[in-house]
């Protein structure tokens, strides 16, 4: 197992520039989940760790040593490609035995064959073995794929998003078996996804990607918690966090757009965090707005019932807030609500640098 | 009427439709048939004669010379039937064809390949200018042609026609294989060199038989265009590498026109392609398709 460390990587397709200056590291035995917009350049970053793309600058570790220049097989990687790329002249075996077979490995066909057992039993598709490819379903074609990276114990797995063709619920079981894998195997594991809640779900830690410039790296609920900037705070949870322009005017903090005020005594982030712009964004994640209580009103904009709760919009002069209500709550549109901010969760933004203030 | 009776009929109206083009189009192959199993005189008897006694003589013709007529005794001379080059001719076709299209088809996967997954510098004028071989037409280059193969001793070799067609089918190789390989996901490449495979290890174990239904394709369209091939074989030939398309025009002879030579001749032509066709049809339709449809 092991640890990859990228330094500053830069990497430029034509005028496009694709990676501007990434600093990542993955410790040994983690999870990190690499995640971005579609064109942030994950894959390129997967891609340069596997060796199939080379940095134009800066410098690629594995294990402490520098692979700029090092030929992809020889860097011990395993790829998941988000299609699987199995090869449809081969039977599912002889997928899982091909990278066994490279001339580099140089292993005998009974070891092949015991490895390919065990893995087929970890990822129930020992039924399998004889089919080819385009007789499997997506999910099973996906188990191969990652079978495939497995029989050869590699340094690190690399991921492309392995589990954006699955529908919803074999993605949702995907993960929770890719995370137990994970611990069970120990191995390092270096996984993109445009997918914020697969990335809060099975991330140690969390590489936020946008532009080809690391937004912001953290475990997932500080990430979600405290996100470094606006982009940030915008792209990771949904409902998306409500953002609200904000006005420090003497003791009060006005939001024109809301038409309401708030005391700062009231609000915990004042007291302990100094150098305050006059003006800031302030942020609240729906399910940190109450309704049903407080002394300031909304009236119901729009109720999307989603099952296990409910988004309720709430229109506050101009603004509209995306609220999480429970199931329970029963809410007519066009009804005047009361609604409670609770107060401890504001996290504010400079609207000029769009970074996190505090 | 209802909505079932209404797509019967219109079916059936297709199916009309059908079989008038398949008429149409098999009309020839059935001229070229009948001439050949007709008498001279019933060939041209008008109207024509639609039952006749079918006769194999314009075959014989086109195998033996001087059989037609002649055979038996002449003023107490035993006549006996000569070979004629024909077979000579028809192996000189099969020896060019394939070998010619084998060597195109490697050669155009090869090429295909790098001018769809490498940096080539100058990749589009370079495929233009290999198309643009095929825009002439191949009377304009003919004479120059000739010319290059007297002085190279390439003039009536069977290594000379070959050399001719592996270039003339090249160009649609390259272009045809070019889209194959654009179809080939590169992951399927990138899959291999993490793995622990070389670019040339990955290229032949896994691309190669990916690439195996669009070379069965561009194989038949190259041996279909060289073996009807007329005007190279007839220009760049003489007497020994000339292969059988344009020796059956040869027989336009002096004492007038055999057409139940001709006929004979062309029929036994078309007959290996036809089965060829048949045979790996399957591929062809695949081939045609291939990269149409999205999977």
């Amino acid at each position: 197992m092991a640890e990859i460390v990228l330094e500053n990587v830069v990497k430029n397709f034509g005028k496009v520039r694709a990676l501007r200056g990434v600093t990542v590291e993955v410790k040994d035995g983690e999870f990190l989940v690499l995640l971005g917009p579609t064109g942030a350049g994950k894959t390129t970053t997967l891609r340069i760790v596997s060796g199939l793309e080379e940095p134009d600058e800066g410098k690629v570790y594995i294990d402490g040593q520098l692979m700029n220049g090092v030929a992809p097989r020889d860097r011990n990687c395993a790829f998941v490609f988000q299609n699987y790329i199995l090869y449809p002249h081969m039977t599912v075996y002889d997928n899982l035995a091909f990278p066994l077979r490279s001339k580099l490995w140089r292993v005998e066909e009974d070891e092949i064959r015991r490895r390919i057992e065990r893995v087929a039993r970890v990822l129930k598709i020992e039924h399998l073995l004889r089919r080819k490819p385009d007789k499997l379903s997506g999910g099973e074609q996906q188990r191969v794929a990652l079978g495939r990276a497995m029989v050869r114990n590699p340094r690190v797995f690399l991921m492309d998003e392995p589990l954006s063709n699955l529908d919803a619920k074999l993605r949702e079981e995907m993960r929770v078996e890719l995370k137990s894998l994970q611990k069970n195997l120990q191995a390092t594991f270096f996984f993109v996804t445009h997918d914020h809640v697969e990335a809060m779900t099975l991330g140690d830690r969390v590489v936020v990607l946008n532009q080809g410039s690391v937004m912001q790296v953290g475990a997932p609920e500080v990430v979600y918690s405290r996100p470094a900037n606006l982009f940030v705070a915008r792209f990771v949870g949904t409902p998306e966090i409500n953002l609200i322009p904000a006005e420090v005017m003497g003791e009060t903090l006005r939001c024109k757009t809301m038409g309401t005020t708030w005391k700062l005594s009231e609000i915990p982030f004042f007291q302990e965090v100094r150098n305050i712009p006059s003006r800031v964004f302030m942020g609240i994640r729906p399910e940190d707005i109450l309704l049903g209580q407080g002394d300031k009103f909304g009236e119901v904009y729009l109720v999307e019932d989603l099952g296990v709760d409910k988004v309720i919009r709430v229109k506050t002069d101009h603004t509209i807030l995306r609220v999480r209500a429970s199931q329970e709550a029963q809410f007519a549109v066009g009804e005047r609500v009361p609604y409670l901010f609770r107060t401890e969760k504001l996290i504010f933004f400079d609207p000029v640098t769009e970074k996190l203030l505090g | 009427m209802n909505e079932f009776q209404r797509r019967q009929v219109k079916n059936r109206i297709i199916v009309v439709i059908l079989v008038g083009m398949l008429c149409v189009y098999l009309f020839p192959i059935y001229w070229m048939f009948s001439t050949a199993t007709k008498t001279k005189l019933d060939a041209f008897s008008l109207p024509p004669k639609w039952v006749w006694r079918p006769q194999i003589e314009n075959f014989r013709n086109v195998f033996y010379v001087g059989a037609g007529g002649a055979l038996g005794r002449v003023k107490g001379i035993e006549v006996k039937p000569k070979p004629s080059a024909f077979l000579r001719q028809l192996g000189n076709s099969i020896i060019v064809s394939f070998v010619s299209t084998l060597l195109a088809t490697f050669l155009g996967a090869l090429s295909g390949y790098v001018f769809s997954r490498m940096r080539v510098r100058g990749k589009d004028d370079l495929l233009f200018v290999i198309l643009s071989s095929r825009m002439l037409p191949p009377v304009v280059i003919a004479i120059p042609l000739v010319m290059m193969y007297r002085a190279l001793g390439l003039f009536d070799t069977l290594f000379g026609l070959i050399i001719m067609y592996t270039v003339f089918n090249l160009a649609f190789a390259v272009w045809m294989m070019r889209s194959f390989v654009d179809d080939i996901p590169i992951e399927y490449e990138e899959a291999a060199l993490v793995d622990g495979y070389s670019r040339f290890q990955a290229f032949f174990k896994f691309i190669f038989p990916e690439m195996r239904v669009g070379m069965v394709a561009t194989a038949i369209f190259s041996l279909i265009m060289t073996w009807n091939e007329f005007t190279f074989s007839l220009l760049l030939t003489g007497e020994r590498a000339r292969t059988a398309v344009p020796s059956i025009a040869h027989s336009l002879g002096t004492a007038g026109v055999n057409w139940g030579h001709i006929a004979a001749g062309s029929f036994l032509m078309v007959l290996p392609v036809v089965v060829f066709t048949f045979l790996l049809g399957g591929n062809l339709i695949r081939g045609f398709t291939f990269g149409a449809i999205k999977e």
